[in-house]
Parts: structure tokens; C-alpha cells; sequence
């Protein structure tokens, strides 16, 4: 995961969630956000009869395209082609950032309307893109929140989760007019108030922009079909107005044929919304009505996860945030201390796999879980996403005290008699253990009281006394 | 705002072919060796392929007005008197009229797509009126193909009201019948309720970009 320079500086997790739980006002917003949407999303899931056999097909369809990704690519590059569209291939950030400044460039346009997408946050196109002297303007409403805040997106399916509605007013307010049209003089902090001014300061500019970049939920390869779910209005805007679409979307968004979408129509919404559908959802194949259409598909890391045998489930993702929403992690400590475009349960899998473990944050990411599972069972797609914690917490590199613990906690518990010696020696020493353990060891006391030592182990005792009958 | 970024000269379907064609071949390679060797993974498509439901008009009816859109279910011969009371109510007088709506729903001064309306043009008028391709009742939804009676995409999305006549010929019970119905190669949008957002503190406001009110006349 190159190219997003985003949060690569960060302090690792504990810290930002540290931090993050003093935060009461962020507290209550999350809390309040993530328990709504849970209860919606656990009523629409129980209406179906059949939610398991859903689940089931949509995971194992998941599967399958993977295990054939490189015959379903081609095979939609060849539907998209025969439609009318182009299709490009970025192997990085880097390269996919390049073709798109190129073909908005070659529209001779200097501005962009976007669709909210996770695939352009992640190469980092907004920012690439403005270097090259091109503005992208956000239109989703939280989208719109994030970018004239000059803040990060710290939900995937609500980015402004962390805002409430006074902090939005001010911004609207204050940026408003630096981005295009002002906010209404006497803008209240009402929902439906700042949604109207959302309304207003967006809509000369989907009427006059010639060109849209946009994500996708869904790639067909039989047909060449995308597929995006929205609920504002402002994806339908970017999708048809303009006379260029660009869409960047990552290798795993696939799907087989056009079946397939009764599975997914039915488990996304559900999820993610808590809505039996989404408001709207757009189809298109090739160049539709007229319009240019660029399709660039995006590797950036992806095919990394892809050769990993326990990771690669983490491709199954349809981003529809129902493991943020049930976590008791995220709950507290919010998105921005998973310091990636992906938080929460999914992003503590996904960001390591795609930007590796060097940096202390990706590294701390496989940690910031209690591993209770609730995830998992929210996941539409069934990603056994502790499964694949444990085994990230396996690959990133320890610290040299830990990993000298270990060994010698190795070769204490390889053997019974070396285990009742240490045993013996701990009861004998026990009044002078300290409270806090010194140096690198501190670490696990600072989180963690040290157990009695008793007198004597329980296998000691049974010899001395037969088990208590003498 | 911006520096004027200088036009690249290349047409635009050649723009990424040089290093793309590399990273078409980088990539699919590298698919190839990551799951060599895994096994193939079968599909088990043991869900309701086609729900039951007694009363699938009544169910759509209701699913749809769950979303906060007016519903109504009439009589063929009642569709014409329920339009034109729905336009009064809302004060709309000039409604856009796709090519191929049936004659008696349409209102007395239509507006035509021909020649095509701009999107300032759209932006005035008072709503639209179109059929429809599919209902679909487990869901509330109503999807639109491009067809007859239907008009282009930005036609249902730029004016302020949209009101859409369902036959009940056109609504399924679910999902998976509606999308066998539908044809791909169509450009489809599938409208569930007025458009809306709960991005601020989760609380749902309707009417955001698309229509803010949307009015369904389900005829029978």
C-alpha cells in the first residue's frame, strides 16, 4: 500500500487508542453510531430466512473468483473493451494515480467530481492528483465533512463518524466558501439544515463538471458490468452527468456473472446500512449514454494477500462495515487510531497485509483486537478475521526481550523436571518478586498484574498429600 | 483554485497502454503463482431462489412506504385521476415525460427529453413521471432500465419529484427474480425510497442529491 502517505508516521495503536479513550465526546458519538447501527443491522439480517445460505454462497463465490481471479480479469477486460470502455491496469499507487491525472489531463478539465471511494483514499488520488494543478472535489456528505475539515475518514461506511453536528456546522461555516459556494448565513446545527447546504453548495457543480472518478462495489466478468451502492444521489450525479467517468477498483472486486448479484444485493445493504436496500444503486456497462468510460484496475498490494493461504480470506471484503460496528475495540478507541483508510476489525487485517509491517503502526495492528469474534460473526462474507490475526501476529517481528522470554519459557516447558525446578525456586523466592517487573519486562506489567506465586505447585502438592487423602 | 494543468496530447485510450500492458502481464502473473496450487472452491447456491409471499403488491406497497415515499395501489381505470391528483398535491405542473409513457398517465402539458434537455433545464422543471422496468416487494424497490416509458438516467435523478407507475405485473417477490428479469447490458438504476443520508450523528434525512420526494402509484 504505497502512495497514501497518509498515517505512515504514526505512533502505533495503543498509543492512538490511548489517546482516543479521553476523548468523551468522540466516546459517546462512536458509541451511539456504532449500537444504532448494530440494532438495524441485526432486525433487516433477521427478516431473511435464508441469511446463512446467503452468507454461505457469498463467501464461497468470494472464493471461487479468487482461486480464478486471472481468467475472470481478462474475461471482464474483454466485456468492458466489447462495451465501449477502456481498461487499464496499475500494478501500485503510484501507477494508478499516474493514469488518472493522464486521462483527466487529456479531457484538458482541471477539475474532478468524485464518488466516495476507498480504493482513491488509499492510493492517495486526491492528493496526487492536486499536484498535478487538479482539484477533486468529494461529493458524498461525510466525504464532503472529511475533506473541507482537512481531517481523515474514520468509518468506512460513515466517514464523519467522529463529528457531531455542531462540529460540522462550524465547518461548513468556515470552509464552505474556500471550496465553492458559502453555507447559508443562518445555518442551524438540524441534520436536514446541513444536508440542504450540502445540497446547495453541490449542485452547480455536478451540473457543470465534465469529468467523475469513482470507485466500485461490484465487477461483473461476464457482462463487464459495474455496480455502485450508494444513498445520497451524489454517485448517480458523478455517474451519468459528467462526460468522462473514471473508475478505479481493486483486483478483488469481482464477480463471476450477473447471478451473482442477487447474493451480494441482498448481503451488502443488510450489513452495511442496516436497510433492506440502499437508497440507490447504479448499474453500467462500458461507455453508457454516450459517455468516455476508463476502468483502472488496481493491484497495489493485493496480490501479496492473494499468495498468503490464512490472509487471503481478507479479499473477500466488501467493505460494508458491519465489523466496525460490533467491535468492542473500535467502539472505544474510534478509526483514526488504526491510522489507515481501513479501520477496525477488517483494516487490523487488511493494512498490515497490503503495507507490510515495517512501520510501528502496521506492526501494532494484529494486536489491536481482544479477539472476541463478533466480527466474524457479522462478517457477511464470513471472514474468520481472528483466524487471520493470530496468524499476522505470528509474522510481525517482536521485541527482542519477548522473543528471549519466550525462547527461555520454551525450554522451561519442554520438559517436566525443568518446569518443577523453576516452579520450586519461584515458591521459595516468592516474597521477592516486585510488583512491576524492570527494564523490557515492563512492558507486559504495565498492562498486566503478575500472579501469585503459591508456596508450592499443584503437582507438588498432590505427591506430598496422594491427592489430598493424606 | 487550481493551476491550468497543461492538455496531454495522446488520446485518451491510449494514455497507460506503454507501462499498463507491463503491469496487465505483472499482475496476472503474479495471481497466477499466488494461487497455484489452491484448491478449487465450489459454489453452494442453497438460498430462496424465489421467496414465498401471498401478496406481493401489498408487500411492495408496504416495503416502499417504509421508506418514507408516498404509495398508492389503484385500479387500471383509477391511474389517470390518482397522476393527476398526486401532481396537484404537489404543486407540480411541468413534468418531463420519457418517450413511450402511456398515454392516459401522462399529464396534459408534458414536457419532452427531445431535443435533450440539459442539466440546468432538468434542474427547473417541477418533477418527472416514468414506468418502470421491475418491482421488487421483498425489498421496496423499483428498478429502472432505460426503457420505454423510462427515459435516460439523469431524467429520475436531477428534477426534485419523481413519480413512478408500477404495473403489478412488473413486481417480484425478490431479489433474485428481479435481477434474472433485468437485462445487463442496460444502464440500470434500482431506487429504494427517496434519495438520503445518515451521515450526521446517524439521524436519516431524506432528499439529499436526487429526488426528495418520491411518489409511487402501484396499478393493478
Amino acid at each position: 500500500m504505497s502512495g497514501a502517505g497518509t498515517f505512515l508516521g504514526m505512533p502505533a495503536f495503543p498509543h492512538n487508542a490511548a489517546a482516543a479513550v479521553q476523548d468523551s465526546q468522540l466516546r459517546f458519538n462512536l458509541r451511539k453510531a456504532t449500537h444504532t447501527i448494530r440494532g438495524k443491522r441485526a432486525a433487516v439480517v433477521g427478516e431473511l430466512p435464508d441469511w446463512a445460505e446467503l452468507r454461505r454462497a457469498g463467501k464461497e463465490i468470494k472464493d471461487h473468483t479468487l482461486r480464478h481471479l486471472d481468467r475472470y480479469l481478462l474475461q471482464l477486460e474483454e466485456a468492458v473493451t466489447a462495451a465501449g470502455g477502456h481498461v487499464h491496469w496499475a500494478s501500485d499507487a503510484k501507477e494508478a494515480n499516474r493514469i488518472v491525472a493522464d486521462l483527466v489531463k487529456a479531457t484538458g478539465e482541471t477539475s474532478v467530481v468524485k464518488v466516495k471511494s476507498m480504493a482513491t483514499q488509499e492510493i492517495g488520488l486526491n492528493e496526487a492528483l492536486q499536484e498535478e494543478g487538479i482539484t477533486a472535489y468529494e461529493t458524498d456528505l461525510a466525504e464532503l465533512i472529511v475533506q473541507l475539515g482537512d481531517d481523515w475518514p474514520s468509518h468506512i461506511l460513515v466517514p464523519a463518524i467522529h463529528r457531531n453536528r455542531a462540529e460540522i456546522r462550524e465547518i461548513f461555516q468556515e470552509k464552505m466558501a474556500e471550496w465553492g459556494r458559502a453555507a447559508p448565513e443562518e445555518l442551524t446545527d438540524e441534520p436536514r439544515a446541513l444536508a440542504e447546504a450540502a445540497r446547495l453548495h453541490l449542485r452547480e457543480r455536478f451540473l457543470s463538471t465534465k469529468v467523475a472518478v469513482s470507485g466500485a462495489n461490484f465487477m461483473i466478468a461476464e457482462t463487464g458490468t459495474l455496480v455502485v451502492l450508494e444513498s445520497e444521489g451524489n454517485g448517480r450525479m458523478c455517474l451519468t452527468l459528467p462526460e468522462t467517468l473514471i473508475s478505479v477498483v481493486g483486483v478483488e472486486k469481482l464477480l463471476p456473472t450477473w447471478r451473482d448479484l442477487e447474493v451480494f444485493l441482498q448481503l451488502l445493504p443488510r450489513s452495511s446500512t442496516g436497510e433492506r436496500m440502499n437508497p440507490y444503486t447504479s448499474t453500467w456497462t462500458g461507455a453508457t449514454e454516450g459517455q468516455e468510460f476508463h476502468l483502472v484496475l488496481l493491484d497495489n498490494g493485493r496480490t501479496d494477500v492473494l499468495a498468503d493461504e490464512v490472509g487471503r480470506q481478507a479479499l473477500r471484503c466488501i467493505r460494508c462495515s458491519a465489523c466496525l460496528n460490533v467491535c468492542p475495540v473500535y467502539e472505544r478507541a474510534g478509526g483514526h487510531a488504526y491510522g489507515s483508510v481501513y479501520p477496525g476489525p477488517i483494516g487490523a487485517i487488511l493494512t498490515p497485509q497490503l503495507r507490510g509491517t515495517a512501520s510501528a503502526i502496521d506492526a501494532s495492528l494484529p494486536y489491536a483486537s481482544s479477539l472476541c469474534g463478533a466480527c466474524f460473526e457479522a462478517c457477511p462474507v464470513a471472514i474468520d478475521i481472528p483466524e487471520v490475526l493470530v496468524h499476522l501476529r505470528g509474522k510481525v517481528r517482536h521485541a527482542r526481550a519477548e522473543r528471549l522470554g519466550m525462547r527461555a519459557a520454551g525450554w522451561i516447558f519442554d520438559r517436566p523436571s525443568r518446569l518443577a525446578r523453576v516452579q520450586r525456586l519461584g515458591g521459595r523466592l516468592r516474597r521477592f518478586v516486585p510488583g512491576r517487573l524492570p527494564g523490557p519486562l515492563s512492558a507486559w506489567t504495565d498492562t498486566r498484574e503478575i500472579p501469585d506465586i503459591p508456596a508450592e505447585s499443584f503437582r507438588d502438592w498432590w505427591n506430598r498429600t496422594d491427592g489430598g487423602a493424606r | 483554485m487550481t493551476a491550468g494543468a497543461p492538455a496531454d496530447p495522446r488520446p485518451a485510450a491510449e494514455i497507460g497502454t506503454g507501462t499498463s500492458a507491463n503491469s496487465r502481464e505483472r499482475i496476472l502473473a503474479r495471481i497466477r503463482s499466488a494461487v497455484a496450487g489452491a484448491p478449487d472452491a465450489p459454489i453452494t447456491r442453497s438460498y430462496r431462489t424465489s421467496p414465498e409471499a401471498t401478496d406481493v403488491i401489498g408487500l411492495f406497497a408496504e416495503r416502499v412506504a417504509d421508506y418514507r415515499a408516498v404509495v398508492h395501489v389503484v385500479d387500471g381505470s383509477e391511474a389517470a385521476a390518482t397522476i393527476r391528483a398526486a401532481m396537484a398535491r404537489q404543486g407540480a405542473v411541468r413534468l418531463v415525460v420519457p418517450d413511450g409513457l402511456p398515454a392516459e398517465w401522462a399529464p396534459d402539458d408534458p414536457v419532452a427529453d427531445d431535443p435533450r434537455l440539459t442539466a440546468a433545464e432538468l434542474d427547473a422543471v417541477d418533477g418527472v413521471i416514468t414506468g418502470c422496468a421491475v418491482g421488487i416487494a421483498e425489498t421496496g424497490t423499483i428498478v429502472l432500465d432505460a426503457g420505454p416509458g423510462q427515459g435516460r438516467r439523469a431524467l429520475t435523478l436531477v428534477p426534485d419529484y419523481h413519480l413512478c407507475v408500477v404495473r403489478a405485473d412488473q413486481i417480484v417477490a425478490g431479489v433474485p427474480e428481479a435481477v434474472a428479469r433485468l437485462d445487463p447490458a442496460r444502464p440500470l438504476t434500482w431506487i429504494s425510497g427517496p434519495s438520503a443520508t445518515s451521515d450526521i450523528e446517524l439521524n436519516r434525512v431524506e432528499g439529499v442529491h436526487g429526488p426528495r420526494t418520491l411518489e409511487v402509484v402501484v396499478v393493478r
